[in-house]
């Protein structure tokens, strides 16, 4: 690692003046991606601001509409403890990592990082959530923009995530052997106003909602209802661990069984 | 009933109390007062002409106390290599120099180029990054065929090639094993890749160099299975530092599998550093140094052919594998694929002619050399992959074929050089058919079937050679090392003892299980005996423990020395007791005089050694201390079977393994549940190869799998509850425990096992599959499928 002072401020303006005080430095969240990514001197922040001490940032709550609202900086093993009000959403919390990752890792740096094979960003876009930051509120829709891109700016914190939460969802979450990241992971959501599907850990451009599979559920909630569905491997991942018309397929099939487990 | 002591008890391992209470002395855990920190930078090209590296400005880094390049290492050694292996035209290998930091060239990513050290680790990293490397970019050779090819870019441009040797074995068995499949009634003939691996132990390797100016003596502490092997290979070879001047101490060590057993260069690097700084230099290895600088395993592509005649007998076999040696020779490379692959290829069975050749083959990858099994996984996997394939080509019951082909008769002497003492094969497999209801499959089967998955089950056997080995044999095959072991039994005057082992434990639980042979052998408590290793300055010279070899030659040294100490003491005793020394028997920790109730306790006979008032002084030295050096006079040839079952999920290919079972013959047993336990690690390992562990490259040399996001180590929930028996023994008849070993067999064994329950149930589902390479991840099942 190279040199860097840490700062843990207690509230959300503190942290974001700390933040515009220097260009070089990063909210430091569970420190899951960080602190390796520090170790490995493939970053060289001068201050990490840590937003482990923000109290408004943490925690599960419901909000006025009923949608489940998690603090930004709150970790994945308080989601699956908590959020059972929205159980697909907590047990996909609850398949991240290890329990130590779940310990420390937090939603906010999740969705922040936007590692194409994370979980939370196929929960967050099939959900319709919405970021919420310092600044603003950003809908999924527009939030993801490509592996390791998001539409936060420099210096923004998520500060919550608001889940409106549907009356069926599932997440199929098919391991990579070695990382157990998501080779493909695939977030059905049923709402009343249709269903939504995101796909992760399959494409080169990050997480993605497959339309034609949001269409054919929508009229008909059912595994059967996605035959003869399929996407192209081409613009897939393609790696150690499968080809891209391998992920191509195991999408449909991680499909088909998410409708199948959904409740 | 069990015992609860001595030969035959499961007696909890001792030194798990420190390992698990966190007061384990790793190497680690090893500060010196003043010590200084070495960070190596490392390649990350594959291959490259070194044209300059400049050091100067790093030189003037805060904290920097001095960096070493190749220029600082003109006149030291290379790197040597402990095995010399003849070609099938009777000349020697090639044999390239292998530079403390890279010379001249970079050879393999992760090839240390020049190293820093300063007084934090940090300070000699951030050193690191202002050291300026100017390298011209050169062709990787990656692939072993691609690099056998004429006008292939050459790793080493002073060989003549990147072949290392081409080995026939046995050569003069060539004419008639080609003439035999000439006249077969059927030929089975399979390609395979033995994938490559690396061996992560728990604990990445460290170095710790030290020198006292006092003295003119140096002191290594390193993470090695062989702490003799390690000073003379680099006290002789490299260094030139006599053995009275350099201890090399290896501590508690948090696993091996065979890559702790050599000679690396940052052992080298700190004991030079060490004295040219005139202070303690460390290097701990990080996870990803491992990645790039452990020898790796395994890598071999292989062809293998099996003749049978029309009674379905085996008449030939013919094999042709090239090795990938990596960019330089490791230690015990050039013998895993030759001498401990090539003598096994017989397996089980008694087939007549047997050919084998082998192309090691330099390559721009890390070294590879022993792991977990050396040579006898690659002999096993391919031998009981192609005989089940021939079993289904023709029809016939896997396991018939294999019982219609076993050897039944010891000694038995293959055609490839060894000579089975003994073992019985159909035990074994009798063993297993009773360990896994095979009469139950197929209603376990329709049953995965209702869930949507295809149940398979494989079996096979194995043979391995272990009790490394007879000095004279394998200095005829090219060793550059006896291979025998030492011990020193010490007495104490109050009776307790001290067993200094060559053997040396990282792992395997001798501390435990060597005090309980030497505790059966005299009948005292377990407790009243310490086993020492690790450390040249205490123990005799000896050779380390890989190969299995612990138990069986180890194990032997220390029974001699122990004769040895109760054959004196019962000449005191016969001196205490006015008794002829014919008469003295020792039982229980007593010497008594036969038929008469007269008796004197062992810690009577002790004391009297060392404190000889009343003491045969004209007949017998003082003292109790007894060395032996035991030379084996064959290996050991534990054996078993084998099986799994498992369920593939013909919709994403993915592979989980629902029974193990392993049935082996490990000759007698000192301990059982340690037996156990290192068949289940072994098994681990096994099936890691079998399911997950891919070591890859790319073209260019990089390695893809760098680190566990992307390597896939075996957890405990990829594996079933193992059903292990060794109830079936046939001692060795050799050696005076009558033991064979148990440390590598689950590793051997287990990979075909896993394949060939593969190929079952995708064969079940009409699936066209006679084989998938390993490791069987999901998508390679799939893709296998489609
Ligand atoms: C062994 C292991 C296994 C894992 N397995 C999985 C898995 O199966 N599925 C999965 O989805 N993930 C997995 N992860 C990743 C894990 O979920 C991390 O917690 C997550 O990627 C990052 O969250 P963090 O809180 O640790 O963020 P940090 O590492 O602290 O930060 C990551 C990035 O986000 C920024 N950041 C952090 N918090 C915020 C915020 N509130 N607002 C804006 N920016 C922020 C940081 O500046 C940094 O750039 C795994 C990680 C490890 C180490």
């Amino acid at each position: 690692m190279y040199n860097f002072d840490v700062v843990k401020p207690e509230r959300i303006a503190d942290a974001v003046k700390e933040l515009s005080d220097s260009s070089e430095s990063q909210p430091l969240g569970g420190g899951q991606t960080l602190i390796p990514t520090l170790k490995q001197r493939l970053a060289s922040p001068d201050k990490l601001v840590s937003l482990s001490a923000i109290p408004e940032m943490k925690g599960v709550c419901a909000g006025d509409d009923g949608s489940v609202c998690i603090g930004g900086a709150t970790t994945h093993a308080t989601v699956a403890a908590e959020a059972s009000a929205y159980p697909a959403l907590a047990a996909t919390a609850a398949h991240i990592g290890d329990p130590a990752v779940r310990n420390r890792g937090t939603i906010g740096g999740s969705l922040a990082n936007n590692d194409p094979s994370a979980c939370y960003p196929a929960a967050a876009l099939a959900s319709g959530a919405t970021i919420v930051t310092n600044a603003r509120e950003i809908a999924a829709d527009d939030y993801f923009q490509g592996m390791f891109t998001t539409a936060l700016d420099e210096g923004e914190i998520i500060t919550e995530v608001r889940f409106p939460v549907p009356e069926k969802a599932n997440y199929q979450k098919f391991v990579q052997p070695a990382s157990r990241f998501a080779l493909v992971g695939v977030y059905v959501a049923k709402y009343a106003d249709g269903v939504r599907v995101a796909i992760t850990g399959a494409s080169n451009d990050g997480v993605f909602r497959w339309a034609e599979a949001e269409a054919a559920l929508s009229a008909n909630f059912s595994a059967d209802a996605l035959d003869g569905l399929s996407l192209s491997g081409d613009d897939m991942i393609s790696d150690l661990h499968g080809t891209g018309a391998y992920r191509a397929h195991l999408c449909a099939v991680m499909t088909k069984r998410a409708v199948a487990a959904a409740a | 009933m069990p015992k609860d002591g001595g030969i035959g008890a499961s007696s909890k391992r001792r030194e798990d109390v420190r390992f698990l209470t966190g007061v384990g002395n790793y190497t680690d855990d090893i500060n010196v007062n003043g010590q200084a920190y070495v960070y190596f930078l490392r390649s990350d090209m594959a291959h490259g002409t070194l044209n300059s590296v400049d050091t100067s400005a790093a030189s003037a880094m805060p904290g920097v106390v001095r960096v070493f390049t190749a220029t600082d290492f003109e006149g030291v050694g290379s790197i040597p290599c402990g095995w010399q292996v003849t070609d099938k035209h009777g000349a020697p290998m090639q044999e390239p120099a292998h530079p403390v930091l890279a010379t001249g060239k970079v050879r393999h990513v992760g090839e240390p180029i020049a190293a820093v050290v300063a007084e934090t680790l940090e300070q000699a990293r951030d050193a690191a990054e202002a050291i300026v490397v100017d390298i011209t970019e050169l062709p990787a050779v990656v692939d072993m065929k691609a690099a056998l090819a004429s006008g292939a870019t050459k790793v080493h441009d002073d060989l003549e090639n990147n072949l290392c040797y081409d080995w026939g074995f046995v050569e003069e068995n060539k004419a008639a094993t080609d003439a035999a499949f000439e006249a077969a009634a059927h030929v089975t003939t399979l390609e395979l890749v033995n994938n490559r691996l690396v061996a992560n132990p728990m604990e990445p390797r460290v170095a710790v160099g030290d020198y006292s100016r006092g003295t003119d003596e140096h002191t290594l502490y390193t993470t090695s299975q062989n702490p003799h092997v390690i000073r003379l290979l680099m006290g002789a070879f490299v260094l030139g530092i006599p053995e009275h001047k350099l201890r090399v101490v290896a501590p508690d060590v948090g696993g091996g599998f065979g890559t702790k057993i050599f000679h690396y260069q940052e052992e080298a690097f700190c004991t030079f550093a060490a004295k040219a700084c005139n202070r303690a230099v460390k290097w701990t290895s990080s996870r990803t140094e491992a990645f790039i600088s452990d020898a790796h395993g395994r890598d071999h592509v292989t062809k293998i052919e099996l003749a049978l005649d029309a009674e379905n007998n085996f008449t030939a076999l013919r094999t042709e594998t090239h090795a990938n040696m990596g960019a330089y020779l490791s230690t015990f490379a050039p013998s895993v694929p030759t001498w401990l692959h090539g003598t096994l290829m017989a397996g089980n069975y008694k087939t007549p002619l047997i050919y084998v050749n082998v192309k090691a083959v330099f390559t721009n990858t890390v070294p590879v050399d022993a792991y977990r099994g050396a040579g006898r996984p690659e002999a096993t996997f391919q031998l009981e992959r192609v005989v089940d394939k021939a079993a289904r080509e023709l029809g016939v019951d896997p396991i018939a074929l294999r019982r219609q082909n076993f050897i039944t008769e010891f000694p038995y002497a293959t055609p490839v050089a060894v000579e089975y003492d003994t073992g019985d094969y159909h035990a074994t497999m009798d063993k297993l058919e009773e360990m896994i209801d095979r009469s139950g499959f197929d209603a376990r089967r329709a049953e995965s079937e209702k869930n949507g998955k295809l149940r398979g089950l494989g079996v096979n056997c194995y043979i391995e050679a272990c009790g490394i080995a007879p000095s004279n044999l394998v200095g005829q095959l090219g060793a550059r090392a006896g291979l025998y072991e030492s011990a020193t039994v010490r007495v104490n005057a109050t009776g307790g003892l001290v067993v200094m082992t060559g053997s040396h434990s990282h792992g395997q639980g001798h501390e435990t299980s060597f005090a309980q042979v030497v505790a059966e052998m005299i009948g005292i408590d377990e407790n009243m005996i310490e086993i020492v290793h690790g450390d040249t300055s205490k123990v005799p010279m000896g050779m380390g423990t890989y190969g299995s070899r612990s138990i069986a030659v180890g194990g032997s040294a220390m029974v001699r020395a122990t004769e040895k100490i109760i054959n004196k003491a019962k000449k005191i005793a016969s001196h205490l007791l006015e008794a002829s020394e014919a008469d003295i028997e020792l039982k229980d920790g007593a010497f008594s005089v036969a038929g008469t109730d007269k008796s004197v306790a062992w810690g009577d006979v002790t004391l009297a050694a060392y404190v000889p008032h009343n003491y045969p002084l004209e007949d017998i030295e003082p003292g109790l201390e007894e060395t032996a050096f035991y030379d084996p006079s064959n290996f050991t040839y534990p054996s078993g079977a084998y099986a799994c079952e498992v369920e593939v999920d013909p919709d994403t290919g993915k592979v989980s393994i629902e029974r193990f079972a392993a049935a082996d013959d490990f000759g007698n047993i000192i301990n059982p549940m340690i037996v156990t336990g290192q068949v289940h690690g072994g098994l681990a390992q096994g099936i890691g190869q079998a399911l997950l562990e891919n070591c890859a490259y790319d073209e260019n040399g990089q390695l893809l799998s760098a680190s566990y996001m992307e390597y896939a180590m075996p957890r405990a929930d990829d594996l079933p509850m193992f059903d292990v028996d060794h109830s079936c023994q046939t001692p060795c008849t050799h050696n005076p425990l009558g033991v064979k070993g148990c440390g590598e067999a689950g590793a051997i064994g287990s990979p075909p096992a896993v394949v060939n329950a593969v190929v079952d149930a995708l064969q079940s589902a009409g699936k066209d599959v006679t084989h998938v390479d390993m490791p069987l991840s999901p998508d390679r099942v799939w893709e296998a499928m489609q």
